[in-house]
């Protein structure tokens, strides 16, 4: 409820900059949600973003907050965790900054398995620069550096996660808000490295030049095109082709994570073992 | 109870996007002139929350 | 931390290690790069014994990035890199300097541009690490000599990026950074550690860009409960980004400020035979080496030459340029590059002294016998 987590936000900074019906309102609610519903610490925790409209989230959020370079949270996120590996670390990043100038960290944070919970905002766009094409960016859709259609075939970000080595992966969209908080809070519970895609929705960048109307169009889109996981397998591929699946997708239990694996290294060595 | 107190709105911080009553399913909200939320209809509010959840800027508080 | 002072025989690359952890550093990430890959494997074997943490990072981006991240929690962090790694780590330089982190940075340079050599000697970085990064910013930087100063000047160079919030650059060269030389360190236990200062307000008073007298705010850890904002966008006092012109302006000018107005206390250097010298040698790192072995010698031939052996590269030491050219008949720079340090200086010289270069960029060391060869020619 929004009264219980107005202590987790910044409230003398909003109103935030984000354009009217933009969904990264909702995702960072959503967060906030998940972060209070399991009652972490807000001194012991802490978020890193990129740089981007969705990584503007981090001067809205009353905790230590860190928004660095483009493309570059994960592996700020990684020296802030493994210096500091008490701390609750989210890492907050647009599908830009995670999956294209930042795809390298991604990949190789989530084959660390390293205990950071990841929350992509997928608006399928370079939201903040205006509209440019994104590796999560479909097939045909335009973009301002796309003007004739996107040639390019985008990641299933999901799908690259888990192949990477992440233990847990979830998707929901902010429609779907209750999902949302709720896979949000199964990559707090996963210690290890969590991904989660929110798919977003940009009216301004991305769903005007797309025809895909207003907010509450886009809105209507995301609850129509979408398929639970669980009801996806039951429907099989064919029924689900070009239906975005939400719900929580991987999870791995029992791998070891890495700041832990390097804790136990160094008791061995202090030990005076190899 | 007072029925109006529990749906609180911010209509100045409200930027107008139009999602809180697109969702609202049971027609409680509208707009203004403006495009900016307004409650018409209180009573027939379940408090189901949808439009606290989604609205971008955080502008509806349902319940005490 | 004790040591029993004894005599070892250092690598330029390991007395810098050493010092790094003496210093207080418990974090290193970093890419392995010829000719700096010795530290991180130092670092890799030793900083678990003292339950410091090493991470080999996907790049040096990610290196540069993930060192800043630690440094965040409170703890002393550096990376080392070479050339090509070190052009991947300026943007995040900068972020480093406009959010005042302390870290420490080695380059430990060798040929370019480019791939270049990776195993030839070079001192061309001395530029990059001033202007490596965009925009007006402070950095320092300082470049040892020998295997002892390797030592010394990382300490210190620890000291000042935690006194002032600067990242500081230490520009080793393939040369001292392979050299060996025998050397006894310090007890650590003796040392000066300098660590950053900490908030004594309470979090709800704290505005983590209010800087206090000296110009330099004070840091909370995170994880203790502050709640502060650190962002690459230019902020005001409270850490927030601002576009008001006013704030911008008083934010970035104190920033940059740190190099003029602390140049005097971050300023160190050597010389030999310098106050009465004729002919003054103005060098630095590997080729100081052989500068000071040219003076020794020009000397016995009866020819007054002399050498300034800078350390601090950055803030450039011109009081002390001036104070140390003036009067002389000329000066000569032999650096190996094409004149970096030599630009520096002709700003800062008496118009009318002569200043020469002596430059070279073929990978090989400058001898003692081509400068003392200079100062005979510029000397008839
Ligand atoms: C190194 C670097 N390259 C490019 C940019 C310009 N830039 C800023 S945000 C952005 C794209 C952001 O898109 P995304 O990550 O999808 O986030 P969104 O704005 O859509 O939330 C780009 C290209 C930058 N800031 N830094
Ligand atoms: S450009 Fe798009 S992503 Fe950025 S704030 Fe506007 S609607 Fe949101
Ligand atoms: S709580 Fe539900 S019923 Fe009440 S106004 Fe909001 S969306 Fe409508
Ligand atoms: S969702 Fe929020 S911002 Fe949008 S119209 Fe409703 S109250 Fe206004």
């Amino acid at each position: 409820m929004l009264k219980d987590i107005e202590k987790l936000m910044r409230v003398k900074r909003l109103p935030h900059i984000w354009c009217p019906g933009c969904g990264n309102g909702i995702v960072m609610k959503a967060m906030l949600e998940a972060i209070n519903d399991k009652g972490l610490d807000p001194d012991k925790t802490v978020v890193v973003s990129g740089i981007g409209c969705s990584s503007r989230a981090t001067g809205y959020m009353n905790f230590d907050t860190l928004h660095t370079m483009h493309g570059r949270a994960l592996a700020f996120a990684t020296g802030v965790k493994l210096a500091k590996p008490e701390l609750n670390v989210f890492v907050v990043t647009g599908d830009g900054d995670g999956s294209a100038i930042g795809g390298n960290h991604f990949i190789h944070a989530a084959r660390r398995n390293i205990d950071l919970n990841v929350i992509m905002f997928n608006n399928n766009i370079y939201g903040m620069t205006g509209g440019q094409y994104s590796p999560l960016t479909p097939q045909g859709r335009f973009a301002t550096t796309a003007p004739y259609g996107n040639l390019e075939r985008p990641f299933d970000i999901c799908k690259l996660a888990q192949g990477s080595g992440a233990t847990y992966v979830g998707r929901s969209t902010v429609f779907h808000t209750k999902l949302l908080t709720d896979v949000i809070k199964a990559a707090i519970d996963n210690k290890g490295f969590s991904f989660v895609e929110a798919v977003s929705i940009c009216p301004i960048s991305y769903g005007r030049r797309n025809k895909l109307g207003a907010a509450p169009q886009m809105m209507k889109w995301l609850k129509e095109n979408t398929v639970n996981v669980k009801a996806a397998e039951k429907l099989g591929a064919e029924k689900t082709a070009g239906k975005i699946i939400i719900g929580e997708l991987y999870h791995e239990a029992g791998t070891l994570e890495y700041t832990e694996l390097y804790d136990r290294l160094i008791t061995r060595v202090e030990e005076g073992g190899r | 109870m007072n029925k109006e107190k529990k749906i609180e709105v911010n209509t100045k911080g409200c930027k107008a996007c139009g999602i809180c009553y697109a969702l609202c399913p049971q027609g409680v909200l509208d707009k203004d002139h403006m495009g900016k939320v307004v409650v018409k209809n209180p009573d027939a509010c379940t408090q189901c929350r949808i439009c606290e959840d989604h609205c971008p800027d955080y502008c509806i508080k349902i319940g005490g | 931390m004790k040591r029993e002072k004894k005599v070892q025989l250092l690598q330029g690359n390991q007395a810098c290690s050493i010092a790094a952890i003496d210093a207080g550093v418990r974090f290193y990430a970093g890419y392995p790069i010829t000719p700096s890959t010795e530290i991180a494997e130092f670092m890799a074997e030793e900083l678990p014994k003292v339950g410091g943490k090493f991470i080999q990072m996907e790049d040096e981006i990610a290196g540069m990035s993930a060192v800043l991240g630690a440094a965040l929690t409170g703890t002393k962090v550096i990376t080392a890199t070479s050339g090509p790694g070190f052009s991947l780590k300026q943007e995040a330089i900068g972020f480093a300097a406009i959010a005042e982190i302390p870290c420490v940075i080695v380059d430990v340079q060798r040929m370019g541009p480019s791939t270049g050599g990776p195993t030839s000697v070079a001192q061309g970085d001395v530029m990059q690490a001033r202007w490596g990064t965009h925009g007006d910013h402070p950095v320092f930087a300082f470049s040892p000599a020998s295997v002892l100063e390797s030592y010394e000047l990382t300490i210190q160079a620890f000291n000042f990026s935690e006194k002032y919030r600067v990242p500081v650059v230490i520009l080793l060269d393939e040369i001292v950074g392979h050299m060996r030389e025998s050397v006894t360190l310090p007890d650590p236990d003796e040392l000066t550690i300098v660590d950053r200062k900490r908030p004594t307000v309470s979090p709800a008073d704290y505005a983590p860009y209010q800087p206090e007298q000296d110009g330099i705010p004070t840091m909370a850890d995170f994880g203790t409960g502050y709640h502060w904002h650190v962002t690459g966008l230019v902020h005001g006092e409270n850490g927030a980004a601002t576009g008001n012109p006013e704030v911008i302006d008083r934010q970035l000018t104190r920033i940059f400020d740190k190099m003029e107005k602390y140049k005097d206390e971050v300023n160190l250097y050597k010389t030999q035979a310098a106050d009465d010298a004729e002919y003054l040698l103005v060098s630095f790192g590997c080729t100081a080496r052989s500068a000071a072995e040219a003076v020794a010698e020009l000397r016995q031939m009866g020819i007054k030459a002399g050498l300034l052996q800078l350390q601090t590269i950055w803030p450039f030491p011109e009081k002390t340029i001036s104070e140390y050219t003036t009067g002389k008949k000329c000066v000569i720079v032999p650096e190996l590059n094409m004149g970096q340090v030599r630009g520096e200086i002709q700003k800062y010289i008496d118009k009318g002294i002569p200043l020469y270069g002596i430059n070279k960029i073929n990978g090989e060391p400058i001898t003692p016998q081509e400068i003392i060869n200079k100062v005979k020619e510029v000397a008839k």
